[in-house]
């Protein structure tokens, strides 16, 4: 094993990348469901042992093709990136175990290898953002995971996925696109791609003016990948016509890792260059990320579309990841991390468990589940765990991260008292929005119940991966010191490359 | 069983308990009672083991574990936690004794989700009143509203649903709204949220913040139904009887005012806010409390209800008794706290037994039913003698020791409210003891009925001569409580 | 004469804004996905142009090639690998449109959206099996009904 650890970076990418032209060759479906889940496991222990060794060395790097950056790509694992790793790896895996029984319900049998390949086209570009410490090697990836990501989102079974995802395509294309033109930008002030030559060559730079623009291209492209208030048109259409497995992989991934990126970008790179960027950094995306935990929440809680309601709230979980961001210190940053950590469990959670409601009901609106709890108890717990944690209660992983959240907000003196309000506020609303769902599930008389509909529970095959989600959002919520310390060790890098 | 921490037992008894109901109720609706029964029996005999130890001067605690560095789930009893550990387990048994009688007399549906539920309540019951900082406590109180939520919405018929979406949405937004923020203020203020005797805030912050953050604290334990934020509490009335004995006398509203007082005489300290005028809003939010509930009680004609109001009356006795901030008043509010649950636990059964028996919930209809029903009438009487403060009954106890600690500081207020409020608490308890005794049975909805199952009845005879047995036998308690007013040595 | 010198960079800022223009006012999905590609081919541009070195050749080094003047070889081939993302990127573009063409019988984004509303409103006529993979569900109870 150790002889492999030093090539663990590159193995993240290459082994889903390499096992997706073999999975289309594959004739049968539950052969290419096997291979792929195979793959996605296998990314899961490298990941795991990735953040074994992150902990053990710090930051781990690698030269591909042993050429010394610049002039070669380098890969680099620091505690940020590792973190993420294992949200990618774990979704991936979950979503996949649920897969078994819910995919056949919604793509056709002999299509079923390639909607697997494009999974594992999607795992592939989402690590390799990660594992990349290179700006154009980024975009590519990006790219990759956004290409594959919009074919398994047109895969959903309602034709409404198409304009949905036309739509996604066009933005997200968009976003990409400003993204390339702040990196030409940069490049043509530095001559690197690099990230970390970046920075050093950014401090012999004269003329701030086209880093500033670059930095506005950057962050406003980025937004528009991670659904920021509000950019975020293309999220909720994208995710409710999707297929139940690939919302449960892309809520709780994709667009954590746009917000990755752009913090990575403007903290390893501008920060340390442009004079006052921490204060525009923060003006910028404060006032976006309060609208966004307000405006969405309150969508949310008028919305009767199951799936669009767990949507919506992403756009406002988003905002409390960006919130945390904003704040520009050490305890802002963690929580910001951890959030991405914790919510990508949460709305895991509440995703697997609708996947398992879409078993027996073929309309996921709120009319149609009235006492669906009786028949499917096991189901509906799972989801008021993952709304608990999307609450924030206590003893679920949802919680850790609000409290460091509102412990950040404390410290900023003037603006201390109104963000916990905003937090609490949001908090609030989410009660709203997840109890309507409980209680109508729980209460309400069958009585919108579609004819025709069987109800009865879903089999342990998709119960398994949904209840191990359910333990994560206990386990880190009880026992949180790997995310935390993770979290911690990424917001103090970050923090390291301030002005 | 002895190798294992009496604390971590007190936790897991109930836990364990709640799993062996749940499947003992697949295979036999008596094995599930026994089980209930048992596991009450085993928590109390438990608990009280660790009270002669505390009683003592001991101080038992238990590290669980750190959530993150600093924040750590500890146990750590002190006197009003052993109290109120003691009474909830106590209470348990009786209440088991009792919910036996009454939801197989009244015959209602998901008789095991409702043991259950219990005895998570009373997991995180247990949790509360053990708990060593402000994060453990927070932690099990949360667990105490999400548990007892699908006790208060049994029914499931949409008026209960909506009542009970009342409870959940007050404590929840309270908790999260006001109690969180002031947790973490209290953290980030003094590093950490431990329950010192004689606080952990002074030297931290001063001034005007202290009344505010005292404000966070009482208005975010929603569950201490102080003004305006009581309306759960009436709104929880639709619940089995047995459910709103344990709302007012054996948990939640107890854990409301528990923590209220846990945090004066823990994280503030007594002299620390004694010298603070900012704090001093707080006596007089519970007098109007105390004013306006009683007068609100005085017009309601559903029995339950009026009681529900009663109760809101008396936790800010609790809190008032606490916000006096002197010795014998803080000995007081803790002597309330037991009185008030023998008393008002004695009411409810008495309310639960008469709607089992008879169907009647409203006052007028109550008259001559003590003809009927005279053991529990009895009951209902000591129990009403007992909210008004009269001897000899548990009432007389606490109300004698607050009033001690309100001329202590010449604290008129606090007298003035007393005396009001014991006229006011006589003006809506004693027409109806006068009614059921001694008026005639109205002729339009005469139903012939008996006493309240058995089990009813034996439970509510137990609580009603336990309310007479602590006027007589108070000693340990006082013994207890006097330790929270003086550092031991 | 300085601005008129920079004249590459006008002509991306100028293709750079047609497109996105394109994309966010017109309606039509293949009107949007041309002005998606003018918006991406005004970035190559942008990269093409930056690595031009006055008086440089292809960058290939000869024998005797000392102090020749090469132009930039890098940006090239980034943009040749940008240029293989929005090929990709049209071409699933465009089967989204024919897809789309084939379940609604229109590419006009105001029609589809009428179409959606209704079937919102009146909650009946459940949309046919749209599937990117070509249809797969088994029909439901609904679509029978109706």
């Amino acid at each position: 094993m150790s002889s492999w650890t030093p090539h663990l970076p590159a193995l993240q990418v290459v082994v889903p990348l390499m096992t997706a032209p073999l999975v289309v060759l594959m004739g049968d479906r539950r052969l290419a469901w096997a291979m792929t889940t195979a793959a996605s496991l296998c990314a899961l222990a490298i990941a795991i042992a990735l953040v074994g060794e992150v902990g053990e060395q710090g930051t781990m790097v690698y030269e591909m093709g042993s050429w010394a950056p610049p002039y070669g790509i380098a890969l680099g694992v620091d505690a940020m990136s590792a973190l993420l790793l294992l949200v990618v790896a774990g979704a991936s895996t979950l979503g996949l175990l649920a897969a078994a029984t819910s995919v056949s319900t919604e793509v056709e049998h002999q299509r079923q290898p390639h909607f697997y390949a494009a999974w594992l086209l999607a795992l592939a570009g989402l690590s390799g953002i990660l594992v990349t410490a290179d700006a154009f090697n980024i975009f590519v990836f990006m790219e990759i995971s956004s290409l594959s990501a919009y074919i398994l989102i047109a895969g959903g079974p309602d034709r409404r996925a198409l304009p949905a995802v036309f739509k996604y395509l066009a933005m997200g294309t968009i976003g990409a696109t400003f993204y390339l033109i702040g990196v030409g930008l940069v490049y043509m002030m530095t001559g690197t791609l690099n990230l970390a030559d970046m920075e050093q060559r950014l401090a012999d730079v004269g003329d701030a003016e086209p880093i500033l623009v670059a930095a506005g291209f950057i962050t406003v492209g980025l937004a528009l990948k991670a659904a920021i208030f509000p950019l975020h048109a293309w999220l909720p259409n994208a995710y409710t016509y999707a297929p139940n497995v690939v919302t449960v992989f892309l809520a709780a991934c994709a667009t954590k890792i746009s917000i990755y990126v752009l913090i990575r970008f403007d903290f390893f790179v501008f920060q340390a260059n442009l004079t006052e960027h921490d204060w525009q950094f923060s003006y910028f995306l404060m006032p976006l990320a309060v609208l966004g935990i307000l405006i969405a929440s309150a969508v949310a809680i008028f919305e009767s579309n199951l799936k669009r309601l767990l949507a919506w709230s992403s756009v406002a979980q988003i905002g409390y990841i960006i919130l945390g961001a904003s704040l520009i210190s050490v305890t802002g940053l963690t929580a910001s991390m951890l959030h991405m950590f914790n919510h990508s469990i949460a709305k895991g959670t509440a995703f697997l468990a609708l996947t398992c409601l879409a078993l027996s009901i073929s309309r996921l609106e709120l009319k149609n589940i009235g006492g669906i709890a009786k028949q499917m108890p096991w189901t509906m717990a799972a989801f008021v765990v993952g709304g608990l944690s999307l609450i924030g209660v206590p003893g679920t992983a949802g919680f850790i991260s609000k409290w460091y959240l509102i412990s950040a907000a404390l410290e900023m003196g003037d603006l201390a008292l109104p963000l916990v309000a905003v937090i609490l506020i949001g908090s609030v609303m989410a009660v709203i929005y997840v109890w309507r769902v409980v209680e109508t599930a729980y209460f309400a008389k069958g009585t919108g119940v579609v004819a025709g509909d069987t109800i009865r529970e879903a089999p342990l095959a998709i119960l398994l991966p949904t209840w191990i989600a359910v333990l994560l959002n206990i386990w880190f919520g009880l026992a949180p010191s790997l995310p935390v310390e993770l979290s911690g060790n990424a917001a103090e890098l970050l923090m390291g490359h301030l002005r | 069983m002895s190798h294992i921490d009496p604390i971590l037992l007190a936790l897991l008894i109930p836990a364990v308990g709640a799993l062996a109901i749940g499947i003992a109720g697949r295979i036999n609706d008596n094995l599930r009672e026994t089980v209930t029964l048992v596991t009450a029996g085993l928590l109390a005999y438990n608990v009280w083991g660790i009270a002669p130890e505390v009683l003592a001067g001991g101080r038992p605690g238990l590290k669980l574990f750190d959530v993150v560095p600093g924040l750590e789930i500890a146990f750590n009893i002190e006197p009003l936690g052993m109290m109120f550990a003691c009474l909830a387990s106590g209470l348990w048994i009786i209440n088991s004794i009792y919910s036996i009688g009454y939801m197989r007399g009244n015959k209602e549906k998901h008789q095991t989700r409702f043991y259950i539920f219990f005895a998570v309540a009373l997991t995180a019951t247990m949790g509360i009143a053990f708990a060593g900082n402000l994060f453990t406590l927070f932690l099990f109180y949360e667990a105490l509203t999400l548990s007892t939520y699908p006790l208060v919405s049994h029914k499931g018929d949409e008026k209960t649903v909506r009542s009970a979406r009342v409870y959940l949405g007050i404590l929840l937004a309270t908790s999260i709204g006001l109690l969180l923020p002031a947790i973490i203020w209290t953290y980030s203020l003094a590093g950490s949220g431990d329950f010192v005797l004689g606080g952990i805030l002074e030297g931290h912050v001063s001034g005007p913040t202290i009344g505010l953050l005292l404000g966070l604290f009482v208005f975010g334990i929603g569950k201490g139904a102080m003004m305006p934020i009581h309306r759960w509490l009436p709104a929880a009335m639709v619940a089995p009887t047995p459910v709103s004995a344990l709302l007012h006398a054996v948990a939640v509203v107890k854990a409301g005012v528990f923590a209220i007082t846990k945090v004066i005489v823990y994280i503030f300290g007594v002299d620390f806010l004694f010298a603070e005028p900012s704090s001093g809003w707080l006596l007089y939010a519970a007098s109007f409390t105390i004013i306006g509930a009683s007068l609100v009680a005085l017009q309601q004609t559903n029995l339950k209800r009026m009681l529900a109001y009663s109760t809101i009356a008396q936790l800010s006795y609790v809190i008032m008794a606490a916000s006096i901030l002197k010795p014998l008043a803080e000995v007081g509010a803790a002597v309330h706290i037991v009185a008030h649950a023998f008393g008002k636990i004695t009411l409810f059964f008495a309310a639960g037994a008469i709607y089992v028996a008879s169907h009647k919930t409203e006052l007028p209809q109550l008259a001559g039913i003590g003809r009927r029903m005279p053991w529990t009438m009895t009951a209902f009487t000591i129990g009403a003698l007992s909210m008004i403060g009269v001897p000899p009954t548990g009432g007389f106890v606490s109300k004698w020791y607050i009033l001690a600690g309100a001329f202590q500081s010449d604290n008129y207020v606090a007298i003035t409210t007393i005396i009001l409020s014991t006229i006011l608490n006589a003006a809506y308890f004693l027409p109806i003891v006068y009614m059921a005794w001694f008026a005639r049975e109205p002729e339009q909805d005469r139903v012939e009925h008996g006493e309240a199952p058995l089990p009813a009845v034996i439970a509510l005879t137990i609580t009603a001569a336990l309310t007479i047995l602590f006027f007589l036998f108070n000693a340990p308690v006082l013994e207890l409580e006097r330790q929270i007013v003086e550092i031991p040595q | 004469m300085e601005y008129l010198g920079l004249y590459n960079y006008w002509i991306a800022v100028v293709l750079l804004m047609t497109g996105f223009y394109a994309v966010i006012a017109k309606r039509n999905m293949i009107k949007k996905l041309i002005g998606l590609s003018l918006f991406q081919a005004a970035v190559f541009l942008l990269y093409i142009t930056m690595d031009k070195v006055e008086g440089g050749t292809a960058p290939i080094f000869t024998a005797d090639g000392a102090g020749q003047i090469f132009s930039n070889p890098l940006p090239q081939v980034l943009i040749l690998t940008a240029i293989v993302v929005g090929i990709s990127t049209t071409a699933l573009g465009l089967a989204i449109v024919v897809r789309t063409k084939e379940e609604y019988g229109s590419i006009e984004e105001d029609e589809i959206q009428q179409m959606d509303g209704q079937e919102t409103d009146s909650n009946e006529g459940s949309p046919k099996n749209s599937d990117f993979f070509v249809s797969a569900r088994k029909p439901r109870a609904e679509d029978r009904n109706v």
